[in-house]
């Protein structure tokens, strides 16, 4: 398969502190990828150096096959970044974060553009009010819209439903499917194991500096212990997996 | 890299849109910027004024010059602030993942403060009117004014740019203007320097606010500018380069 990420023993520290001790990992074309990790664990640090933001110590990282660091330029125009923090301009209104994002692509019919994604994002009624005023599943769907103009191959999206009420977040995830179905490639991370269950065909948990496993839900599952029996049959969620893993980690 | 350069001057428009909506959105920026040096204008004029004795009949028309520096010196230093407002933001995280002229914002924040700046010396101007400035100046000799005053703002907001990009904390990318405001008072912008003490006045007469005040105070009464034409541009342009050299280095570093 097409690889549209391609990461080999990255290395990345800050001071003393060794966040990143070795990743590697590889997102498929056109697959949804999803990074767990708990708080600190680095997801943000490895979407940075993935979005040219950061610079990596050590290790090798391709996005659509273009290097990092070599050829950030070539990345930067490939991909579209959704910070853990959302990155609207609060003092414009929806539309005119839409059109600046638009002609910062360098896309002819910048109005046009913002007027499909205002559209699809239910962000009509609003589109002329400042985001200040937004609610925040409003303004993270602004958010995602402003990482959709252009198109771009692949999107990474940190943390998107972190801070959302349930309905929003079926909301992003109903985005996040409806990109993966035509074809844009998605690098997501999050907390929320079951996010990753429901969206994710390749998942990778950080743990201490390295992805100590990575596969589909299938893999993960089988790769873990066999089925508890307790009074009923019962398979592991995600969320026991990974506490498992983390937790025989730590034994060692 | 072709891409990137073709689209400089587009993405350094779009920038100064978006900040020029800011400022417009929140008019309180140009309306602090302009009402301290009125107050000081109006001061001057009214309350101190009668005792200044400057050689001319009209004070204001005296005042004038030293009062839009210091309103340009304050304007400039909401450079520095809006720079480091912006780099909190989560906007810019955004730019920086972009395919744009990595020193599109900076221009952008450069280009608003030339024209925020040129707002607030026109209103300023037109209250000196009001209180009765007249001036015999011709449309040379107020082109030559508006580039000084545009040398002079760009020399500042250069300056005000390394402030926003170095500092720790809001406080500390506002205070840079403290002493720049403080530098007209003692020039020749409200009181000839003959009346000083004689180190004071050694000092006024060499700091580059002196040299701009009389080369704007020449051009606005119609007189022949002698050489401080020449020392007023060495000074805004001397400082202006120096300081774009240190913002483009203090830039590379954060982006
Ligand atoms: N610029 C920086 N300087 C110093 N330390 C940093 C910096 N950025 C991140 N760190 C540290 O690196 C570690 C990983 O941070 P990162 O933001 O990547 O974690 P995360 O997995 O995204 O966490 P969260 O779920 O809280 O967003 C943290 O301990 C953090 O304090
Ligand atoms: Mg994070």
């Amino acid at each position: 398969m097409e690889k549209s990420i391609q990461v080999k023993e990255l290395k990345k520290s800050f001071k003393q502190h060794q966040v990143l001790k070795s990743v590697t990992f590889d997102v498929g074309k056109g697959s949804i990828f999803a990074l767990l990790g708990s708080n600190g664990a680095g997801k943000t640090t490895i979407v940075k150096i993935l979005a040219t933001l950061l610079k990596p110590d050590g290790g090798n990282a391709a996005v659509n096959n273009f290097d990092v660091t070599a050829k950030s330029e070539k990345v930067r125009q490939s991909i579209s970044l959704t910070g853990q923090f959302a990155a609207v301009d609060e003092i414009l209104t929806g539309r005119e974060n839409l059109i600046m994002i638009a002609r910062l692509r360098h896309l002819k019919n910048s109005r046009q553009v913002a007027d499909d994604l205002l559209n699809r994002f239910g962000l009509v009624d609003a589109a002329d009010r400042r985001a200040s005023t937004y609610s925040g599943g409003m303004r993270r769907r602004l958010d995602i819209a402003m990482s959709l103009v252009g198109k771009p191959r692949l999107i990474f999206l940190d943390e998107p439903t972190t801070g959302l009420d349930p309905e929003a977040r079926i909301e992003v995830w109903n985005v996040v499917k409806e990109l993966a179905n035509s074809g844009t490639t998605v690098f997501l991370t999050t907390q929320y194991l079951e996010e990753a269950e429901q969206l994710a065909d390749q998942i990778a948990i950080l743990h201490e500096g390295r992805i100590i496993v990575s596969g589909t839900l299938e893999e993960l599952k089988k790769r873990f212990p066999p089925a508890k029996v307790e009074y009923i049959e019962k398979q592991p969620s995600l969320e026991e997996i990974f506490l498992a893993i983390i937790g025989k980690k730590e034994e060692k | 890299m072709e891409t990137v350069k073709n689209h400089f001057l587009g993405d350094i428009g779009v920038m100064l849109g978006s900040s020029m909506r800011h400022i417009t959105r929140s008019m309180d920026t140009i309306i602090t910027v302009t009402i301290m040096p009125i107050a000081f204008m109006l001061l001057f004029v009214y309350v101190f004024g009668g005792a200044i004795q400057t050689g001319t009949d009209d004070y204001v028309n005296y005042l004038l010059p030293g009062i839009l520096l210091i309103a340009i010196a304050t304007g400039t230093s909401y450079t520095a602030y809006r720079l480091f407002m912006d780099m909190q933001r989560g906007i810019f995280e955004r730019f920086k993942s972009m395919s744009i002229a990595r020193s599109a914002t900076l221009w952008g924040h450069v280009l608003t403060s030339l024209v925020s700046n040129a707002i607030s010396v026109a209103v300023i101007i037109l209250v000196a009117l009001v209180m009765g400035f007249r001036s015999s100046a011709g449309v040379l000799s107020w082109l030559a004014i508006a580039g000084i005053l545009a040398l002079f703002t760009l020399a500042l907001t250069w300056t005000a740019v390394i402030v926003g990009l170095s500092a720790k904390s809001v406080d500390g990318a506002s205070a840079f203007s403290y002493p720049i405001v403080f530098l007209p008072f003692i020039s020749s912008a409200f009181v000839p320097t003959e009346s000083m003490p004689p180190a004071v006045r050694a000092f006024a007469e060499n700091q580059p606010m002196t040299a701009i005040v009389d080369a704007i105070r020449a051009l606005l009464s119609g007189q022949t500018v002698g050489n401080d034409l020449w020392v007023a541009l060495a000074w805004c342009i001397g400082i202006m380069l120096v300081a774009y050299i240190f913002a483009m280095r203090a830039y590379k570093k954060r982006v």
